[in-house]
């Protein structure tokens, strides 16, 4: 049962990822990165992982898609008469080779299953919201910090780029 | 057999709970009209039944077998699916909502179709999720007026939803949990004998900034900017015709009743009677009441406020809103944390 809802997931993931890149309307391309997202926090929840699966969904489908779309519709964004880069072999041989290399490693036995103790079971066993948090305001709390300070340079980057003019028009009034 | 039972259960269940929100969603809009009628001096709908009672049910019978429309040059894909995505979010969060107490059915535990442990944010994850069928609807009709109408939603509702979220937060350092079931239980019991343990006397301000970002959320009146009727005909449904216009209008009314009911879990305890010797009436009767208290907020604002205009919308919902809910959650987090110590 398990392996079933694993590989119908898998599957849909593949090719959505594919569709999300290939497609020529751009409304599409973000519609099938939308259905990669749902089908992505699907294996999250096989793996007992709800919070995780759950905030994939606010984050990136609730959140940053919808702002992809928005941008879309706002600029109607034409489809580009010419569909693929001209160096799309080199690409498909790069990532041919990346592709070959990470089946490679799955199969060698190095990531061949499931190691440290963060399994499924244990995860359940806590509750996954609880192990999460605990993880990351104990072990990585560091990082976690340093993380949020990166996304509050950011929002105030966004903020002093788009009120540009503001700004330039207070460095006059300075000077003068 | 365990799991033919447990099927079994979950699909009486959901039958139930479906059947009640759709019969809620038709005697809403009958209950609308009526309380609009009378805060107007009118008496609203009256031919269809006595008072107009069955009103509702001839609407739905006209959607039904009215002609469907897709306009020229729509993309027909995507005009046909976004009613349905607008549609599955707002009828599929019920699924978490505590209706009543727990009870056994065929040895399996009722009182909720699904208890799940993240029970809040997945009702947070469909409600984004909605504004995909908002902002797809309005772009597919190839109208100016829907295009605008969804871009105005897609905005409005990542604002707000941010809002919501923060207003929430509180009642979940209180109960310490976020599954709705839990938040319930945590709610019982009283204080001093005549006060109910319930969110609201804790979280006044986030139970006001909650109801105000579930008003904008649900783009009713006096926030209903995605369909402004005197600039934008209907907004992001005005091609809609039919079914698939029921199926808007469904996802909108069905939206406020789930964030009443999520706001009757959130604040004002759920299932549980307010005072102990009123506990011989059923629970689902007593959020029921809660629901329907609140769904007559939604139409008494509807009749009193003028619609704010886009820009003092958004001057709020940011400036105002999210700083006021991040202030309460500081205030809760401190309280909670001396409280424990």
């Amino acid at each position: 049962m398990m392996e079933a809802m694993f590989i119908y997931l898998a599957t849909v993931c593949v090719v959505c990822a594919v569709l999300t890149v290939t497609l020529r309307q751009p409304v599409y391309n973000v519609l099938s990165l939308l259905t990669l997202f749902f089908h992505v926090a699907g294996l999250y929840v096989l793996l007992n992982a709800e919070f995780l699966a759950v905030v994939q969904i606010i984050v990136y489908a609730g959140a940053i898609l919808v702002l992809y779309l928005f941008v879309l519709m706002l600029l109607n964004v034409r489809t580009q008469s010419r569909h693929l880069h001209r160096q799309w072999p080199f690409a498909v041989l790069i990532l041919g080779a990346v592709g070959a290399m990470l089946v490679g490693a799955l199969h060698s036995g190095v990531w061949g299953s499931a190691s440290g103790e963060s399994t499924a079971a244990a995860i359940h066993e806590i509750g996954d919201t609880q192990a999460i948090g605990l993880r990351l305001y104990t072990d990585y709390l560091l990082p976690f910090e340093v993380a949020s300070l990166v996304l509050l340079v950011a929002m105030i980057g966004a903020i002093v780029l788009t009120k540009k003019s503001l700004i330039d028009d207070h460095i006059d009034q300075i000077k003068e | 057999m365990e799991i033919g039972w447990m099927v079994i259960t979950a699909l009486l269940q959901i039958t139930v709970v479906l059947i009640t929100v759709l019969l809620t969603v038709a005697y809403m809009t009958y209950a609308e009209r009526k309380v609009l009628s009378f805060m107007q001096d009118r008496l609203g709908p009256m031919e269809v039944g006595p008072y107009g009672l069955l009103q509702p049910i001839a609407d739905g019978l006209k959607l039904f077998f009215k002609e469907d429309i897709i306009p020229a040059g729509a993309n027909k894909i995507i005009f046909s699916i976004a009613p349905i995505i607008c549609l599955i979010p707002a009828l599929i969060g019920f699924a978490v909502i505590p209706y009543t107490e727990g009870f056994t059915l065929f040895g399996m535990q009722g009182g909720v179709i699904a208890d799940l442990n993240v029970g809040l944010l997945y009702i947070f994850a469909f409600a984004g999720v909605g504004a995909y069928g908002v902002i797809l609807g309005g772009w597919a009709s190839n109208s100016k007026y829907a295009l605008l109408g969804g871009l105005r939603s897609a905005a409005q509702i990542i604002s707000y939803e941010l809002a919501m979220g923060f207003s929430i937060v509180g009642v979940l350092l209180l109960s310490g949990s976020l599954s709705l079931v839990s938040i319930t239980q945590a709610q019982s019991g009283t204080w001093f004998g005549f006060i109910p343990q319930w969110n609201v006397f804790l979280q006044p301000v986030a139970f006001g900034a909650y109801v105000i970002a579930a008003v904008a959320e649900t783009n009713r009146l006096p926030f209903d900017m995605p369909e402004a009727e005197s600039e934008l005909v209907a907004g992001f449904f005005t091609e809609y015709s039919g079914m698939r216009f029921a199926f808007f209008f469904l996802a909108e009314y069905g939206n406020m009743i789930l964030v009443s009911c999520l706001a009757s879990v959130l604040f004002l305890g759920g299932y549980n009677a307010p005072l102990p010797f009123l506990s011989f009436i059923p629970g689902f009767a007593w959020l029921a009441l809660k629901t329907w208290a609140l769904l007559f907020f939604f139409i008494w604002i509807r009749g009193t406020f003028p619609r704010v205009r886009f820009d003092q919308l958004m001057k709020f919902g940011w400036k105002v809103l999210i700083p006021v809910t991040l202030v309460n959650l500081l205030v809760t987090a401190l309280g909670v944390y001396i409280y424990n110590n």
